[in-house]
């Protein structure tokens, strides 16, 4: 295939991969069965250090790296690397492409010119494992124990450079970092990467490794936290009146974009169209959202119009949701206010969250993923512990069960932000 | 004080470890960077690692100077000696 050049008019991009390690599943199939079941990746921590801290519970991942990761490679990256090099394997193969992006000895596999790959991967806090360890390694034995892969390790360009090694991508390498933002930030960059003509495929997603005594306390402090360490798979419920702050999650998602005509002349499979996407910021406050929703509002707007959408074809919003007692509804109004009545009362509303946890900048990389699942395969995943919807609830909510969505075009919108007023939406529209 | 043997074995254990290269690969004539997947970081871990096992100091300026695995083991050997 001829290498395409940049190109006056913007191209269509659609989503031909996908992968992720999340706290219901080591995989995409894992993870979308168990998200349509409604089951809850939250446990109790056993490690010795959370019974020093407020919050002893949070979505640890499904299936521990090494059990799918050579012990030789997975001590060389930091855990959010590790997480997002699974994902990235599998988003990479389950678009048919061939491992590393090298052909097999009898020359079979498919693979992408270099020069027209890139990969877009996120990370909200980046190796702040690896940091915290070396600093513990560097107080008990000395400087000289500090390892030399702690600063390759702790990067937070780290899991992005890392994959980008692997496929040998070379149309550019880049890690957004916007907090809670940034898995659907690293979307969006990759959107714009092909639409502008600079590659034509790219490995985009986000992840997060942040289980940890300094950031599970610093979090806490913040009061953003859940602290219903009796119940912890009850304690992600977005848009119940008992909701009281986040759950901690890990894990990474990752999808593969690439412009239509370039999956068109490969005949891959398509499972939805990148539509549109939309940034805003705040200008508010490092860890308030603006109350009003002003700007998320804003993004969602400009991802519909960027998408070249109408209010009445998103029929699915897989929402930021994280269960904090403000942000939740402030983001339900400013859905209303974007779609107008009519076409709000139709939309389906789903926080993965609850399931979830919050993966950070991991999150919106995930969700991503289930919203092209959503699109692809018509179905809404639920929320659950919805037990006793708040009263400001003013959108209809799937809740428990997952919901069948209708037939025809139609588009969803996956909604991230994060700390420090990042407000991003993508757009994902059906394909056939 | 490690034997030669033993400070071979020692130096496997800890190239296994750290490049996933078989033990028995690991033998005196070996070149770290041209058998043994041994990168200028990698050797930075194998260096401290050997300093750690056999109670020795290898300072980075004669780090250069270890090329084969016989060399390392020699090095140690002399260093343990004193």
């Amino acid at each position: 295939m001829s290498p395409t050049k940049r190109t006056e008019t913007p191209r269509t991009v659609v989503v031909t991969g996908l992968g992720a390690t999340t706290p219901v599943g080591g995989d995409v199939p894992s993870t979308w069965s168990a998200l349509l079941a409604g089951k809850s990746g939250i446990r109790t921590l056993t490690e010795e250090w959370a019974e020093q801290i407020p919050v002893q519970f949070a979505g640890r991942v499904a299936v521990e790296p090494l059990e799918v990761m050579p012990k030789v490679e997975a001590r060389k990256l930091d855990r959010s690397g590790q997480f997002a090099m699974i994902a990235a394997r599998e988003a990479w193969a389950d678009a048919g492409f061939a491992a590393k992006n090298t052909p097999a000895e009898d020359g079979s596999g498919e693979t992408v010119d270099e020069l027209r790959l890139g990969v877009v991967i996120a990370s909200g806090i980046g190796g702040v494992t690896t940091l915290l360890d070396a600093w513990d390694v560097f107080k008990e034995k000395g400087p000289r124990r500090v390892g030399p892969l702690t600063v390759p390790m702790l990067m937070p360009n780290s899991p992005a450079a890392n994959v980008g090694i692997e496929l040998r991508a070379r149309a550019g390498v880049h890690t957004p970092v916007s907090a809670c933002a940034s898995g659907a930030e690293a979307v969006a960059y990759a959107l714009e990467m092909i639409r502008s003509g600079r590659a034509d495929v790219v490995l985009c997603g986000g992840t997060e490794a942040a289980i940890h005594p300094l950031p599970m306390a610093a979090f806490a402090n913040m009061m953003a936290m859940s602290k219903r360490n009796d119940e912890p798979q009850r304690a992600s419920r977005p848009y119940d009146k008992s909701r009281d702050g986040f759950v901690m999650g890990e894990g990474a998602g990752c999808l593969v974009l690439e412009s239509a005509e370039y999956a068109a002349a490969r005949g891959a499979r398509v499972y939805a169209e990148v539509a549109g996407a939309g940034m805003t910021s705040d200008g508010h406050h490092i860890a308030q959202p603006e109350p009003e929703g002003r700007d998320i509002a804003r993004a969602m707007a400009l991802a519909i119009e960027d998408a070249g959408a109408s209010v009445d074809q998103v029929v699915h919003v897989n929402a930021h949701g994280t269960s904090t007692p403000a942000g939740d509804i402030t983001e339900l109004k400013a859905i209303r206010s974007v779609l107008g009545d009519e076409a709000a009362d139709k939309v389906c509303v789903t926080s993965t969250k609850s399931m979830t946890g919050h993966l950070l900048g991991g999150t919106g990389a995930v969700e991503s993923v289930a919203t092209v699942l959503a699109v692809y395969h018509r179905m809404a995943p639920p929320t659950i512990n919805v037990d006793d919807p708040d009263d400001d609830v003013c959108l209809d909510i799937v809740r428990n069960d997952p919901r069948p969505l209708p037939e025809g075009e139609i588009v969803a919108l996956n909604d991230s932000f994060g700390f420090g007023g990042h407000d991003v939406v993508v757009a994902f529209r059906s394909v056939g | 004080m490690a034997s030669q043997e033993e400070i071979l074995a020692g130096l496997a254990e800890i190239v296994n470890e750290i490049a996933g290269t078989e033990v028995e690969d690991v033998q005196l004539d070996k070149s770290f960077t041209e058998d043994l997947d041994i990168d200028s970081l990698s050797m930075v871990e194998v260096v401290v690692a050997a300093e750690e096992k056999f109670d020795v100091k290898i300072p980075d300026d004669d780090v250069k100077g270890l090329r084969t695995v016989g060399d390392a083991v020699n090095y140690i050997l002399n260093a343990s000696g004193k």
